[in-house]
């Protein structure tokens, strides 16, 4: 693949097709660490690098056993139905031994990872870009570029929507929309933003 | 049809199996063997993560207690018998400590100080303090009652009374968080023994002083020439001599301060309207 495609892939995951904005994936994370700056760059690295091995071990996974069909006794079985299944399996037993091999050969990006990394065993945020990459039916480094793009994307409307929240914990709100109410019609706002990149890249 | 199930449920099956024996063998092979000690020092460290040993929380710092041989009393959370728990688990003496609690050295509440100008801006000291005209309270170095300071705290010991922040002793654990985030610098850890202080930081001039506030402490030295052992001068501030407290009941009635600045902690908290002693009472309506 050349480099103007890694590009259209690249810009197409952070900002035409945001996975929280436009998407509408991975918002419980979104939602739930966004209070804080720190909290939410804490979740950022996690969501990147989960989602760039996360895609390409689904990736692996896809070609060589979820996307063949395989002939038993003169039968064409497909699996491609139990995609799913076998990718939550999959991510979530690699977030795992993720998590013990940082624990042993990496304390300090365990202790500044630590935390986030079981949150997202499961987010649908990780699933969809690695669903996308097998709907769309990638090559290996393609889907892994994706994936990074993807987390690198989550991470942008993460970052931005923390330091939005921060600003609105001091400012003055109607006691009804306070909290949860205006992060979400912030949320709405900022997805409505994200729309004006949509034509950038086809 | 009945071949894609089998082949499809043995796929899964044999995937589920095969992740699972290597997370198990993983889990066991690159085992991290952590001190129990850690765990047990944790479970006694009051869990508010406030930093205040200067550790990135308890967890940290229970760690730093068993590895690094960091002492506990470093948590100032912590009480006598937590931390008399925690010297049993780790086999250390523990250090005494000497209660502290913070202080907000300002009387000025919104009734009892003087406005110069309406804020609308966003409800916070710090932001508060750096535009034009600092928060509306016409004393510059007053308390801005916006609450930066209650947000600080971990342990919810401060509260704005009538645009004024007055600390609880009785739930502060003088972590120091509030310290460090007041624009105005008004707050001081100090021993909590010392029951009486005097609530004013104001460097004006004492004639602004008293232009600006009903309650300031004007430095005319009254209660330093009363007891020179218990009151001292700092810089233009008159303060409690903390390692020398004077007791709050016959100190007051011995001083009698005419502004009502130096004034004891119980009193201050309930913001009540000072009366003077001197039936001198001045009018100060006049705008």
């Amino acid at each position: 693949m050349d480099t103007n495609e890694i590009l259209m892939l690249t810009v197409g995951a952070i900002l035409v097709n945001n996975v929280v904005l436009s998407r509408i994936l991975g918002i419980c994370p979104f939602l739930g660490v966004s209070k804080r700056i720190e909290t939410a760059l804490g979740m950022s690295g996690a969501v990147v690098f989960v989602m760039t091995l996360a895609s390409f071990v689904t990736a692996l996974f896809n070609r060589f056993l979820i996307a063949r069909t395989f002939t038993i006794n003169g039968q064409t079985v497909d699996l491609s139905f139990t995609r799913i299944l076998l990718f939550i399996v999959v991510i979530a037993a690699l977030v795992q031994i993720v998590e013990i091999l940082l624990k042993k050969f990496s304390p300090s990006l365990y202790v500044s990872l630590g935390i986030y990394l079981p949150l997202i065993t499961t987010n649908c945020a990780v699933l969809g870009a690695a669903e996308l990459n097998a709907d769309a039916s990638r090559g290996l480094i393609s889907s892994t570029v994706f994936g990074f793009s993807t987390g690198v994307g989550f991470s942008l409307a993460l970052l931005l929507f923390a330091s939005i929240r921060e600003r609105l914990a001091i400012s003055r709100i109607p006691k009804a929309m306070q909290g949860t109410a205006i992060a979400l019609v912030t949320a709405g706002i900022l997805a409505m933003a994200f729309m004006g990149f949509s034509g950038l890249v086809k | 049809m009945l071949i894609t199930i089998l082949v499809s449920a043995g796929a899964v099956a044999a995937v589920g199996l095969v992740l699972g024996a290597l997370i198990g063998f993983t889990a066991k092979k690159f085992e991290v063997q952590t001190d129990p000690k850690i765990e047990a020092v944790q479970e006694l460290l009051p869990g508010a993560n406030c930093g205040g040993c200067g550790y990135a929380g308890c967890a940290d710092f229970a760690s730093a207690i068993v590895t690094k041989d960091a002492d506990p009393s470093g948590c100032s959370a912590c009480s006598d018998a937590m931390l008399a728990k925690i010297a049993e688990v780790t086999g250390k003496a523990a250090g005494k400590k000497e209660k502290m609690t913070a202080v907000v050295f300002c009387s000025g509440s919104f009734s009892r100080s003087t406005r110069a100008a309406d804020y609308n801006g966003i409800l916070d000291c710090r932001s508060a303090s750096i535009v034009a005209g600092g928060g509306g309270k016409a004393c510059r170095f007053g308390c801005l009652g916006y609450g930066s300071c209650a947000r600080a705290c971990p342990f919810g010991a401060i509260e704005i009374r009538d645009g004024l922040a007055v600390v609880h002793p009785e739930l502060c654990r003088a972590c120091g968080k509030c310290v460090n985030v007041c624009p105005r610098k008004l707050i001081r850890l100090v021993p909590a023994s010392a029951r009486i202080h005097v609530y004013c930081n104001s460097l004006e001039k004492p004639a602004k002083r008293r232009k600006f506030c009903k309650n300031p402490c004007l430095a005319c030295r009254k209660c330093i020439r009363t007891d020179e052992t218990h009151m001292q001068m700092q810089g233009g501030l008159v303060r409690v001599n903390y390692s020398n407290p004077p007791d709050p009941s016959s100190f007051l009635d011995q001083v009698k301060c005419p502004t009502g600045a130096l004034q004891a902690e119980e009193v201050h908290r309930k913001l009540e309207p000072f009366k003077p002693a001197e039936p001198a009472q001045k009018k100060e309506e006049s705008k």
